[in-house]
């Protein structure tokens, strides 16, 4: 007799899982009292027993992976993520929201605040308006550096409200750009104005030119991305005065350098009848469901059937299985490699190119450790 | 930095700093995927270091050979995404330029 390996067996079947493996390893099931399958498999050789390979094949992820814009404007973007591991998904959230720089206001620097709002509130308050510059334009201001055109971007905010004024409310609108750096001149204490008369009175910041000079600011001024913020409310007689500075950092250090509002995806839902669900028990189900993922079908003489139509909505409320024996007929998954994938920007650059952005950072982290080891 | 044994060279720890979940998590997930990976898993030994250690135990190749391979997975992975969404977003602003044209005339 002949040897044969168990694998070639006629009832093994070849690179190809049985119909329940292959749900536990490409989606979540959802019941009514816990999610089952959460963890995806990933060791390469989880099916070699069934002559199936897990490992990862870039040729076939080239192949499988795809990107569809669901919805794009300004300041949000709305994809599906096909054919990706959540891990490489959940970094790409993970560096959108913590290691993408941003330019943000760090340093206040106040010379007059007579309003109700205290020092440290208005600062804090100011730091986290967005401002409308590309972080790429500008490095970071490492220790012991000086502010210069390169790192820094300055604002000034004059305002007050007149004895006759009534109340008026201080908008980020107020914030005005200086190219030339600080105005704000330093208390020097060896400063003799009778040794050289002709020097500079030096500020909190040393431009070597103006940054309206420079050819990436020219054709387009500097400044929060919304002017309707209120920073303040002043009262009759209250002035604020002050020079803020902005400087390029990343989320992990404050939240305020955060290019996005929000980060999220969510995996694809999936909902399927198990069994046919007629008449009475279908308009049952349409009313159970809150989002409207079922609708109601004719299927002649009168009768009716539910069918899925909106599986996108589905929340995974679990409202429609909650009650007893519903489980068997609707089965409710999700798609374990499909992401539906949301971006809101706050401003400082696009929502798509911050997804490229965060895929290179990714990037030059591996290249960055391979250098390491190398 | 790399421990590992000068005798035995398939099995390393790598610690790596200022790293954390964003890079191991994804290391782990190339490792695990790689045929020559017995055992592949990471830990963060102290939440106020940034530190990550990645565990790589292989089947005979040395361990930061296959390590490095990973990486390079994932590189070429990201390439790969960042081509597929920049076409996917030109596809997406030509439709809806159609789509405006259509509305238009």
């Amino acid at each position: 007799m002949p040897r044969l390996s168990a694998l070639d067996m006629p009832d093994v079947p070849k690179a190809q899982l049985p119909p329940h493996l292959e749900q536990q390893r490409t989606r979540v099931s959802c019941k009514s009292d816990a999610p089952l399958h959460t963890e995806g498999i990933q060791y390469s050789g989880a099916y070699a027993s069934m002559g199936v390979d897990n490992s990862l094949r870039l040729d076939s992820f080239s192949k499988n992976f795809r990107v569809e814009v669901v919805r794009l404007t300004e300041d949000e973007i709305e994809f599906d993520m096909i054919g990706i591991d959540a891990s490489l998904a959940n970094a790409f959230r993970r560096i959108l929201i913590a290691e993408l720089p941003t330019m943000a206001i760090e340093k206040v620097l106040i010379a007059n605040n007579t309003s109700v709002v205290q020092d440290e509130v208005l600062a804090q308050r100011l730091g986290l308006i967005p401002i409308e510059a590309d972080p790429r334009l500008f490095e970071y201001v490492s220790e012991n550096d000086t502010a210069h055109e390169k790192n820094t971007i300055v604002f000034k905010l004059d305002v007050r409200c007149k004895k006759d004024d009534g109340r008026i409310k201080a908008k980020s609108s107020e914030l005005k750009w200086l190219p030339g750096g600080s105005e704000l001149q330093m208390a020097s204490t060896n400063s003799n104005p009778s040794t050289n008369p002709n020097a500079k009175p030096k500020t909190y910041t040393s431009f070597n030119c103006r940054q309206d000079s420079l050819p990436e600011f020219s054709h387009k001024p500097l400044r929060p991305k919304y002017g309707d913020i209120t920073i303040a409310v002043l009262g009759a007689g209250q002035a604020i005065d002050l020079e803020v500075h902005a400087v390029k950092g990343v989320g992990r250090t404050h939240a305020k350098w955060s290019p996005v509002a929000t980060a999220w995806y969510r995996m694809l839902p999936e909902v399927v009848l198990t069994q046919e669900v007629e008449d009475g028990k279908a308009e049952e189900l349409v009313s159970k469901c809150p989002v409207n993922v079922f609708d109601i079908e004719d299927i002649g003489e009168g009768r009716k059937k539910a069918v899925v139509a909106r599986p996108r909505a589905c929340t995974l409320c679990r409202e429609c299985i909650r009650e007893k024996h519903w489980e068997e007929c609707v089965d409710l998954r999700r798609v374990r490699d499909h992401f539906i994938f949301t971006i809101e920007s706050t401003g400082a650059l696009p929502p798509e190119v911050l997804f490229t952005e965060a895929v290179k950072i990714l990037e030059q982290k591996c290249e960055r450790i391979i250098a390491e080891l190398s | 930095m790399e421990h590992g044994s000068l005798t035995d060279l398939r099995s390393s720890t790598f610690s790596l700093t200022d790293e954390d979940h964003t890079l191991a998590n994804s290391a782990r997930f190339a490792l695990n995927k790689d045929p020559r990976v017995e055992f592949c898993g990471y830990s963060i030994p102290h939440p106020s270091d940034n530190r990550v250690n990645i565990r790589v135990q292989t089947t005979g190749d040395p361990a930061k050979e296959v390590f490095k391979d990973a990486l390079q997975d994932l590189m070429v992975m990201c390439q790969h995404v960042r081509g597929t969404f920049d076409k996917a977003v030109v596809d997406f602003r030509e439709s809806e330029h159609d789509k405006e044209m259509k509305i238009d005339s």
